[in-house]
């Protein structure tokens, strides 16, 4: 009597033939002239080098880079209203926000209050975007520049002044379906 | 003749064997330094990027800086080395790396060519021919040996071992290969072998020798797929891990000038030497743009094949290509004696 039957259950497992022996140095050969016939398409296919600092790879329209924050552009007044939503949502807790009252002489926002303090701790975020989904006046959104690296930590405390002013360089943009 | 120290083929003066002596020296360590930024150029294509092109025009440039930066470098030893020992080991595969590069020829004998004297375009013709790159290719063994023992550390001695197993088996192979071509030409010197490939190059009766000595040349001069002795993913680099500075630049100028003679022993075994269209001042071009096509065939291989295991090495070496060479040599032994 035989035991179960396997049926269709059977994986026939497809194996190369051994190595060793007069036919397996021949198939070494061939495998070797295959493989020198691929390094060598690659010369003919060019370099594939992006020369980063003198050119750069252009980010996707989605692409996460540094924030900046948002004026109206008819007023010119902040859309920031202080309400510290972005500390609230931000995973990293990078974000600072001291809120201060509008008056008639010192406008700054649209709101009642705005953000006299907006702080962002660049070494702490992990640029997951909470605080451009958190905002209710799109005040942040996250922008393209990735280039942040700097010398000292205390440097990287981007102030309210540098987020709202536009990258020193502008970061190539990649186009729909490019 | 009894100026000569060696007895030579073809007697020259004194005069003109320092000089030769000197252009020899001289022009490979020109070469190297080119041979070493072109093979990393090369093998930035071979992997589809650039390679160094920021020293320089080009990177033209690279390979000064990379000598400034060995020469400024500190000669470090370790406390459990043996300094002096140390200190040789590059002396020793420098000296034997040029010694062999003497017999290559890169031109014939030429009588009364040169204010009246009579030159041949090789270093040394001697009548030991290429018996001569074997016996100092297997000095050059030393070299890494000594440095590998003399530096008191555990992957240094690994990485000696290893070269002086890689090669003792190999060299057997490559004399057997290239005893096939002796046999056929009937001579040791390279200048008679060279001119015996008047009308046919060797590497079409000698197709199979052609392959055992490239298969074995690589093995030789310890260069990718068999770089064993420098394996750096398992023994950091092997014999020269404690050697800084111009040290480790004299084992790497003579692993590359190991290259060289190998394309030049190939050039002239295989490949009819100065054989070309031509003039005949234009023989010594000839050589070198041959040699610069295995020197190309060198990085080519680099760039593609992965390091080899221990073990297949040395089955490969003893199994594979020791009775393949042996049958290659028989074979033209046999058909040689018959065609006569």
């Amino acid at each position: 009597m035989s035991p179960w039957d396997p049926g269709q259950d059977v994986i026939e497992v497809q194996r190369g033939p051994e190595p060793g022996g007069a036919a397996g140095a021949y198939r070494a050969f061939g495998e070797t002239l295959r493989g020198l016939k691929t390094t060598m398409a690659r010369v003919f296919e060019g370099p594939v080098t992006v020369e980063y600092p003198e050119e750069k790879t252009p980010v996707y329209p989605r692409f996460r880079g540094r924030h900046k924050l948002h004026r109206f552009e008819d007023t010119g007044l902040e859309k920031c209203v202080g309400c510290s939503l972005c500390a609230a949502a931000c995973p990293a807790e990078c974000i600072r926000v001291v809120a201060s009252e509008n008056t008639p002489e010192h406008q700054v926002s649209a709101g009642e209050r705005y953000a006299s303090v907006y702080e962002i701790n660049m070494s702490r975020c992990i640029f997951c975007g909470y605080c451009e989904i958190a905002c209710p006046f799109d005040a942040i959104t996250m922008g393209n520049d990735y280039e942040m690296a700097d010398y000292t930590r205390s440097d990287l405390i981007f102030t309210k002044e540098m987020l709202l002013a536009d990258p020193i360089e502008r970061t190539p943009l990649r186009r729909e379906g490019e | 003749m009894s100026t000569h120290l060696a007895a030579v083929g073809f007697p020259e003066s004194a005069l003109v064997q320092v000089i030769k002596a000197l252009v020899i020296f001289a022009f490979v360590l020109q070469v190297v330094p080119l041979i070493l930024l072109f093979e990393r150029k090369a093998l930035g294509r071979f992997q589809a990027r650039i390679g160094p092109n920021r020293v320089g025009p080009y990177g033209l440039m690279q390979p000064l800086a990379d000598v400034l930066k060995l020469l400024s470098k500190e000669q470090f030893t370790p406390a459990t080395a043996v300094p002096w020992m140390m200190a040789l080991a590059p002396a020793i595969s420098i000296f034997t790396a040029v010694a062999t590069l003497a017999i290559i020829p890169f031109g014939d004998t030429r009588k009364h060519a040169l204010f009246g004297a009579d030159y041949g375009l090789y270093g040394i013709d001697v009548s030991i021919g290429i018996l001569w790159a074997f016996a100092f290719g297997a000095l050059a063994f030393y070299g890494l040996m000594l440095g590998g023992w003399a530096s008191g550390s555990k992957y240094s001695f690994l990485g000696a071992m290893r070269s002086a197993a890689q090669l003792i088996s190999y060299e057997v192979s490559l004399a057997l290969a290239l005893l096939g071509v002796v046999i056929t030409a009937g001579s040791l010197s390279l200048t008679e072998i060279v001119n015996g490939q008047g009308h046919i190059w060797y590497i079409v009766p000698q197709f199979v020798g052609f392959l055992i000595f490239m298969v074995a040349g690589f093995a030789e001069t310890n260069r990718p797929p068999f770089d064993l002795p420098e394996a750096d993913a398992e023994i950091v680099a092997g014999y020269n891990t404690e050697f800084g500075g111009m040290r480790f630049g004299s084992f790497f100028m003579a692993e590359y000038i190991n290259v060289i003679a190998i394309s030049g022993i190939a050039t002239a075994m295989f490949l009819g030497g100065w054989h070309g269209p031509g003039p005949g001042y234009l023989d010594p071009l000839w050589v070198i743009l041959k040699m610069f096509f295995f020197i190309f065939v060198f990085v080519w291989v680099r760039a593609t094949l992965p390091r080899l295991r221990y073990d297949q090495l040395m089955a490969f070496g003893w199994k594979v290509l020791l009775p393949l060479a042996t049958l290659n040599a028989l074979v033209t032994a046999i058909v040689v004696v018959a065609t006569a």
